[in-house]
């Protein structure tokens, strides 16, 4: 009964920090000079008092803040977040329809810095003061200093232009033909660069924390045991030590996934990737308010789930979480 | 650990206690500077950052050139003439690099003080308050640590015009959530020691317990945080600039890789070599708070 209390207070405080996203979305757009008419009047080229009246009206521009507000909110809700200026599509249908290229890179690069970072820091934590412990602290400082653009065009300028290995941008090849298996092909090979450079930053991260925790658990007792019962070396690491040190690499992922998302747009700025981030930077370029708080609002949202997620399988695993 | 003051004179141990060179303890900020000393990679990160502030102050001085402006053929390689070579509208990228030098420190401190002044405070109050203060506070700090901070940047500063203040800022809103909740742990560690206790029972305000007893014996790790966080806003600074996001009239490192990121298969060094500057001075940073973390917390050391 206590758990249940405990979940249902998670997922109560998600739903608030939710809403206060929304609410803050609708002040931000109170607070920017100009409103919707304005934006409209500006490319339409000028307007008549009346007309501005009517359409003021007509958007509810002329009410009370206050069921401004509401009606944002009811809107938000059943989903609506509203109409973009330059493409004159809803907002969720063009934020769902760059989502996939988002996920995948998103995806691939956390798996990549999880299982990377955490066999680096696995690795350099069985054998200090090596020469492979100093490697990983060096590797990791320069990719935590190096900004994530940088790398990607490091990268970029390494095996995309210097050695022509991989491609240097978009997802697919333009004009490209061929049957599924090809079209996958050539995804992923447009995917390495870009999702290596997103992870970069993230191995950095996750090996420190692996090394340093994975040296706590080797110190433990029950490590001890499993040693003096005779178990070879790999199977004490793999098998006994691994998953207790994984734990605070996971949840440091977890933590820093908000950071990811962000870290994304940049990354898709670089290998003109076709994802959210993209679509942010055009949003920008067009002063494209909805457009612009309807990514916000749904880059909050995947994280708030993502953390919701994470702290229920928490305290699903760990009973001593109430 | 005791510095002796002895010189090595023949004398008797009466003679030499009765003297007047007396034995002091180290004044704690000399040890620290010792510990600090020893570790090569924090006097390297030292050294890094004592010549980005001289190029800052004094680079525009030796080398006199507006970054602006345009001073020769675009897209020429380094060479004698141009140290790091011109860019797609023929600017000296190795002027752009020294004034940038100074632009990437202004943003670096101001951003960081913003988010100090706002993280310490929210921290203060929460972790000596407690209660339903504290509640409250953590679940705001909690907010701005889940948003992902650069959208909500790039947001704000779209909306309300790129101009230098929004964009410091814009990234202090973003950062200063982890300085609040370091400062109210240290918080809720200080709060029940003796000394607190003390200070209460001999009718000290609430502000001054706060402000004159609590706080300054947590600031060990909120000043290696604070400088860590120099880090931070400067990466972020350049994140915000390479979207072409920034005050437009600073010439800032990020700005020049964003705005060659079109020509960089005719010039790669006007991206390489301002992506190396931003790597230096986070590189710096880093290690330098990383020894002070070391220096002040030997017990702690990380690996």
């Amino acid at each position: 009964m206590k758990t249940l209390i405990g979940y249902s207070k998670q997922v109560g405080y998600s739903i608030i920090l939710l809403f206060a996203v929304i609410v803050l979305n609708f002040l931000l757009i109170q607070a920017a000079p100009g409103d919707a008419v304005t934006a409209m009047i500006g490319d339409m080229g000028g307007a008549s008092p009346e007309m501005i009246a009517e359409l003021k009206s007509s958007y509810g521009l002329d009410q009370s803040v206050f069921i401004q507000l509401v009606r944002y909110v009811g809107k938000m809700v059943q989903g609506d977040l509203g109409m973009s200026y330059t493409y004159n599509l809803p907002v969720l249908d063009l934020i769902l329809d760059h989502l996939p290229a988002t996920i995948l890179l998103v995806v691939s690069a956390l798996l990549m810095a999880l299982i990377f970072g955490t066999l680096l820091g696995i690795m350099a934590a069985q054998k200090p003061n090596s020469l492979l412990n100093h490697i990983v602290t060096v590797f990791s400082l320069s990719g935590l200093a190096s900004p994530v653009f940088w790398t990607g065009i490091i990268l970029l300028l390494l095996f995309s232009y210097f050695i022509p290995i991989f491609p240097s941008y978009g997802m697919k090849t333009i004009g490209f033909q061929g049957g599924l298996l090809e079209s996958w092909v050539n995804i992923l090979h447009h995917l390495v660069l870009p999702a290596v450079t997103l992870a970069s930053v993230y191995i950095a991260v996750y090996s420190r924390i692996a090394r340093a925790s994975m040296l706590d658990v080797l110190g433990a007792d029950y490590i001890r045991t499993a040693r003096s019962k005779g178990l070879t070396e790999r199977v004490v690491v793999y098998k006994h030590a691994l998953k207790n040190a994984m734990l605070p690499v996971v949840t440091m992922a977890g933590l820093q996934f908000g950071q990811m998302v962000a870290g994304a747009v940049v990354v898709e700025t670089v290998f003109s990737w076709p994802g959210i981030g993209q679509l942010a930077l055009k949003a920008i370029l067009r002063r494209d308010y909805p457009l612009l708080l309807g990514i916000l609002f749904f880059s909050v949202l995947v994280v708030v789930i993502c953390n919701l997620l994470t702290d229920l399988s928490y305290r699903f695993l760990d009973p001593r979480i109430k | 650990m005791l510095h002796h003051v002895y010189k090595n004179t023949k004398r008797t141990m009466t003679e030499y206690l009765a003297s007047e060179e007396i034995v002091v303890p180290t004044p704690r900020i000399l040890e620290i500077w010792r510990m600090f000393k020893a570790n090569k990679a924090a006097l390297l990160g030292l050294i890094l950052w004592l010549l980005i502030i001289f190029f800052a102050f004094f680079g525009p001085s030796i080398y006199p050139s507006d970054p602006f402006e345009m001073v020769g053929a675009p897209l020429l390689p380094p060479s004698g003439e141009f140290l790091f070579g011109t860019d797609y509208l023929g600017r000296d990228i190795l002027a752009g690099i020294l004034h940038g030098a100074s632009v990437t420190l202004i943003f670096g401190f101001s951003a960081t003080l913003c988010s100090v002044l706002i993280g310490l405070t929210v921290g203060v109050m929460a972790g000596y308050y407690g209660g339903w203060v504290e509640n409250i506070l953590m679940r705001v700090t909690e907010f701005f640590q889940v948003l992902p901070g650069l959208l909500l940047a790039m947001v704000l500063v779209t909306m309300f015009s790129p101009k230098m203040i929004i964009v410091v800022f814009a990234i202090g809103i973003v950062s200063w959530a982890p300085l609040a909740r370091l400062t109210r742990a240290e918080f809720l560690k200080i709060k029940e020691r003796e000394y607190v206790m003390a200070q209460r029972a001999m009718g000290a305000t609430n502000r001054r317990i706060m402000w004159k007893v609590i706080l300054p014996n947590a600031l060990p790790p909120l000043i290696v945080a604070t400088i860590l966080g120099v880090a931070g806003a400067i990466l972020f600074e350049a994140a915000l600039s390479f979207l072409g996001l920034s005050d437009p009239n600073t010439f800032s490192w990020g700005y020049m890789i964003g705005a060659s990121l079109e020509y960089i298969w005719d010039s790669w060094w006007a991206v390489v070599f301002p992506g190396l500057a931003i790597f230096l001075t986070v590189l710096g940073i880093s290690l330098i708070g990383d020894g002070l973390n070391d220096a002040l917390n030997p017990k702690l050391r990380k690996l």
